[in-house]
């Protein structure tokens, strides 16, 4: 199964709850692989001694003007949809940044003057954790505007040979969220018991349901005082997965870069319980 | 002169809209632009009075006329971006996939596929107790965030002009990319708000390059600094080495989640981290305004 584990709001605990569930399933003896796909702000590694055991760069192909051969016609200009490039009697010029490498500009120049180069907007590393997780995760270069395509080629060119993937997602609704839903078996949200935990679950559930994806919720950092997500839930008919504590310590593991799963064993069955309740909805 | 200050943060979850909304009190006379449009909070404690919506066609997206496809395919193989689907009988285009860069309209022989604007999403005039307020809701799964974040702030300057206002605060978006990005391109100071954990660290340091990127003066605030205070030292450490100012380190405190549950800016109530967070405001509102 592949499941993603996300939330509308950020540092609800997507991440706690990815590294967990990964750690607590492979613990049980199954072949586990772990992807953060938060490109922009990837953290899952930090809960793992990972080595390693390859890099590829993600690229796009951007315009490349033969200055020789350009007529300065303006063509690849009015056609591009981003204003990528500006083009006067006298000169062209291409903004790498607007860039979305879709090849309209060569397809249009009419004397063959744009030929395209890779430019690496981020880089996907592979490696495997200590305890022996398959690990892959995305990591956007500062000032790139989009993760998208570092998501879609990570997940291209994942390992098929696991048992199941668990997924860290990026936060929000945007495209990187639709983009890491794509082909997976179950959308784990995570959220907390607060008005902006619940404003940002709403949006969420309305992403996922049209994506038409199975969903669960995990309330973290309950602490039974706000009830509205609860209430929410239970109008909605999406089941309520699972409570993590308000706890300092789960908080404080979390801050030392540490599964709180090593230090509550009880933990390890509780997520593998929830697997077993995921199962049984992605099999109905 | 305008002033703008984002309140921004790699990392989600670290404070950025508990802070934005104290300043929004604590500051005399304001526009508030949340630029969160993907998963926008400010609203919640805010409770603007909508006085305009105003419709954001953002973006461009391919539609496909199934009575002119051929099934030749040549759309598919054009698009660089995976977003024409054929599930063995017929040619569509994955919406949220597509950038909207003409790519298989101008290859498509039978001009099956055409460009048309896409609804990206929405975005609001308001009136909050302190003033007003610009926010939005971007459609699930859109792609221009960015684009919206940029309506949001060219109608929180617009607005601010007509009101003869000369702050803008903005609430910002997460990470590292277009979204947030957008909400600092040409603010006047930026306040990161960073979290004492490790993930925290990691993400504090991708975000100080990027603002770096932009060339713009920015603060440092420590939130719930005494949840772990070796990564605060960290931090702090950090910020000393790369000449950033942190501008205070607010303590963890349980009113801020009382006020968040009953939806109320934290300076409303008598307690440490709502006394730290007016300090900080002293602080920024010294360096952006008389600066």
């Amino acid at each position: 199964m592949k499941i993603a584990v996300l939330s509308g709001k950020g540092g609800t605990g997507k991440t706690t709850v990815a590294t967990n569930l990964a750690y607590s399933l492979h613990k049980k003896g199954k072949k586990i692989q772990l992807l953060d796909a938060d490109a922009e702000e990837p953290n899952s590694h930090i809960f793992f001694d990972i080595n390693y055991t390859s890099e590829e760069s993600v690229d796009i192909l951007i315009p490349k003007i033969d200055r020789n051969i350009c007529t300065h016609c303006g063509e690849c200009a009015r056609a591009c949809e981003f204003s990528a490039i500006s083009v006067s009697p006298k000169h062209i010029m291409v903004f790498e940044y607007l860039c979305h490498g879709c090849g309209v500009c060569s397809m249009v120049c009419p004397v063959n003057a744009i030929s395209e180069k890779p430019k690496s907007i981020g880089k996907i590393r592979w490696g495997v954790t200590k305890e022996g997780i398959s690990f892959g995760e995305g990591i956007l270069n500062i000032g790139e505007p989009s993760a998208v395509r570092i998501i879609r080629q990570m997940k291209k060119h994942m390992n098929e040979n696991v048992d199941d993937t668990v997924i860290d997602s990026p936060p929000g609704t945007s495209c990187p969220v639709v983009e890491t839903l794509q082909n997976v078996d179950f959308a784990l949200l995570v959220t907390e018991p607060t008005p902006f935990g619940l404003h940002d679950l709403r949006l969420s559930v309305k992403t996922i349901k049209g994506l038409n994806i199975p969903m669960g919720v995990i309330v973290n950092r309950y602490d039974g005082v706000y009830k509205e997500v609860e209430r929410y839930l239970k109008t909605e008919g999406i089941p309520l997965m699972m409570k993590i504590p308000y706890d300092r310590e789960i908080a404080h593991d979390y801050s030392q870069g540490k599964l709180f799963c090593k230090d509550k064993e009880e933990y390890v069955e509780e997520f593998n319980k929830l697997y077993t309740e995921i199962e049984a909805k992605v099999k109905c | 002169m305008l002033r703008q200050i984002a309140i921004v943060s790699g990392k989600g979850g670290t404070g950025k809209t508990t802070l934005s909304a104290s300043f929004s009190y604590l500051a005399e006379g304001r526009v508030m632009a949340d630029c969160d449009v993907d998963a926008p909070n400010l609203h919640i404690i805010l409770k603007p009075e909508i006085e305009e919506t105003h419709q954001y066609v953002g973006s461009k997206k391919a539609v496909l006329d199934q009575e002119k496809c051929v099934k030749c395919g040549i759309c598919q193989q054009t698009c660089r971006f995976d977003a024409i689907s054929f599930d063995g009988e017929r040619y569509a285009v994955k919406e949220y996939a597509c950038e909207g860069c003409n790519a298989c309209v101008l290859k498509c022989p039978t001009g099956a596929l055409k460009l048309v604007d896409s609804l990206s999403g929405e975005y609001y005039s308001s009136q909050t107790e302190r003033g007003p307020m610009i926010h939005a809701l971007l459609k699930p799964g859109e792609e221009t965030t960015g684009g919206l974040i940029a309506e949001v702030r060219k109608k929180s300057v617009n607005v601010a002009h007509e009101k003869d206002i000369n702050l803008i605060i903005i609430d910002g978006a997460p990470g590292i990319g277009c979204p947030a990005t957008s909400s600092i391109t040409s603010t006047s100071y930026v306040v990161i708000v960073a979290e004492p954990t490790m993930s925290g660290l990691h993400d504090l340091e991708r975000i100080v390059k990027t603002v770096e990127h932009f060339r713009i003066p920015m603060g440092i605030v420590i939130n719930k600094y005494d949840i772990n205070e070796e990564q605060s030292a960290k931090i702090e450490r950090y910020c000393d080495e790369n000449s950033l100012e942190v501008l205070g380190k607010i303590p963890y405190d349980v009113t801020v989640k009382t006020a968040t549950e009953q939806a109320k800016p934290v300076v409303f109530y008598d307690c440490p981290s709502a006394n730290k967070i007016k300090e900080i405001w002293n602080k920024v509102k010294n360096i952006v305004l008389k600066g």
